[in-house]
């Protein structure tokens, strides 16, 4: 699936601003970012849900819309989009209905943890019962590739697992991926490809690995807020950086080595503060999707 | 993968066009039929009207006046009121949006649903006929004649309850589909003669949809029986200009 030079614009809001990016086949794509950022306004364009206002998009080597499309790709909106007065098991069956050769509707239910509750109407079942019935309707026609739009919203910490173990296995079975999502731990479990998306934009795109590497080590650790950096910089290595991330919350950028944690833990120490939850390695994707987006709340 | 015979990404093509239409057939059916407010308006109201209507004798509303007229009244229940208020929630609930991205075209959606209010209204008109040859009604005329001026009055009626489905809000479709049925009810020359109206309602009421099919099937379903020119004129209009307004305003999206 392919992107290019995609516009959206509702009223003088440009909710999508030239965004380019490439799904490989057969591979889990996220498209991380923000509530608001501009990834349902960009899946929807390429379910044929909205048009855009300039751009390219080919999903299957195809123009969306394309006939072809409407039984090799399957779709997971934000709205689940059923019939309120409709038994869960009957909305699935509907769907099954439209292809030649479904999945076994009953099975698939099963497997999402909805075979107790077939028989009953969808405006009864839970929101996260719900989300699993719209997720197993994209399923049911064996697509090529699905969209999920944030596909684990709402659900339980079960029924999440659940799901993603479901995505892997689609994976492995040469579906293609594409979901959005805000939740970083979701990204990081699923996807071979993040493209982090911010005010309609592509901030950054890459494999998880390919994103968080860095060339240095960092050291984190948490201790009382507003602890005096002057004096740790004095005793750092040349070209290494501290800073306070968050009250309490501090980064040292160096090479990780034990002459490092022994600086660091002395300098707490002559400030009467003790470093907890120290913590090497390489950045986190949440630590990456920080600084490409900023912290400050979203309306 | 266990549990998925053929794998779950070996592609499935679409299934066959009537396959599709008659799953989706069965399934607006089985909704319109669990829907226990829009079985009252579209069954239980019309036959109540009947009954009701004839025990107050009413000057000019004898039996054989009304039920040609209960039977228009059961038509724009179903084609209009039931079929706005349904197709309206569907649409705020992305129902439509979303079946839109299966290999459920449009026309085979609007197909089903013409299939599911036609399926309501032989419902209706058997109950109709049934308690009006209870309460003394004698069947003359031409009932194909009369079952033309339904079917027109059935495409007049879907086309303006898709029409406010497909562009407002389904509360604003919700009110607008009950206040229309009862304006229209009372416009209507259904359990009265238009003649009882003021002359400046009676010359509104010519031009309207109602009216023209109460009117036209009591023409069609009196001895000699016949078809009235002017009615089948007023529906045929009705039917092309709602339904291709309907066609170019619709929007599957709330």
């Amino acid at each position: 699936m392919e992107v290019r030079d995609l516009v959206k614009r509702y009223g003088d809001l440009t909710a999508v601003d030239r965004i380019s990016f490439t799904a490989p086949s057969g591979s889990v794509t996220a498209i991380l970012g923000p509530n608001g950022a501009g990834k349902t306004t960009t899946v929807e364009i390429c379910e044929y849900l909205r048009r855009p206002d300039e751009g390219v998009v080919r999903v299957l080597g195809l123009v969306p819309g394309a006939r072809q499309l409407r039984y090799r790709v399957g779709v997971m909106p934000q709205q689940p989009g059923s019939y309120p007065g409709a038994r869960c098991g009957e909305m699935l069956q509907l769907v099954a209905a439209y292809f030649a050769d479904p999945l076994d509707p009953a099975a698939l239910l099963d497997r999402l943890g909805l075979g107790t509750c077939t028989r009953t109407p969808y405006r009864r079942l839970s929101g996260g019962q719900q989300q699993r019935l719209s997720l197993a309707m994209a399923l049911v026609g064996r697509p090529e590739l699905v969209f999920l739009d944030e596909p684990s919203a709402g659900l339980d910490v079960q029924a999440r697992h659940a799901t993603w173990e479901l995505l892997r296995e689609l994976r492995a079975g040469g579906v293609g991926v594409v979901l959005t999502t805000h939740a970083m731990d979701e990204a990081a479990a699923l996807a071979d490809h993040v493209v982090v998306v911010d005010h309609g934009r592509v901030l950054a795109a890459g494999s998880v690995s390919e994103l968080t590497r860095e060339d240095r080590g960092r050291l984190r650790f948490r201790a009382t807020p507003g602890l005096e950096l002057a004096a740790l910089r004095t005793r750092l290595p040349v070209g290494a950086q501290a800073a306070e991330t968050a009250p309490g919350d501090y980064l040292v950028s160096a090479e990780v080595t034990p002459q490092l944690l022994a600086v660091v833990t002395a300098w707490a120490a002559d400030q009467g503060a003790l470093a907890q939850d120290l913590q090497t390695g390489p950045r986190s994707l949440e630590d990456v999707f920080l600084e490409l987006t900023g912290r400050e709340l979203r309306s | 993968m266990t549990g998925y015979p053929g794998g779950l990404g070996s592609r499935s093509g679409p299934a066959r066009p009537l396959a599709i239409l008659r799953a989706q057939t069965e399934m607006e059916l089985r909704l319109t039929l669990r829907r226990g407010e829009s079985l009252l308006l579209t069954l239980v109201i019309p036959l109540l009207l009947l009954v009701f209507i004839n025990a107050a004798d009413l000057d000019g509303a004898d039996i054989q006046f009304l039920v040609p007229g209960i039977l228009a009244l059961a038509v724009m229940s179903t084609a209009f009121t039931g079929l706005a208020i349904a197709t309206g929630y569907e649409r705020s609930y992305g129902v439509l949006s979303r079946l839109g991205t299966t290999p459920l075209t449009r026309v085979q959606l609007l197909f089903a649903k013409t299939l599911g209010v036609l399926a309501v209204e032989v419902i209706q008109a058997v109950l109709i006929g049934l308690v009006g040859l209870a309460l003394g009604w004698d069947l003359h005329g031409q009932p194909a004649a009369a079952v033309l001026l339904l079917a027109l009055g059935t495409a007049a009626f879907s086309g303006l309850g898709l029409l406010m489905a497909g562009t407002l809000r389904a509360e604003a479709t919700l009110a607008g589909a009950n206040g229309l049925y009862l304006v229209l009810l009372l416009l209507g020359g259904v359990v009265f003669p238009l003649t009882r109206l003021p002359g400046w309602l009676q010359a509104i009421a010519h031009v309207l949809p109602t009216p023209a099919l109460s009117h036209g099937v009591r023409v069609a379903l009196s001895p000699g029986g016949g078809l009235d020119g002017s009615d089948v004129l007023v529906l045929v209009v009705w039917a092309i200009a709602a339904l291709a307004l309907a066609a170019r305003t619709f929007r599957w999206r709330a």
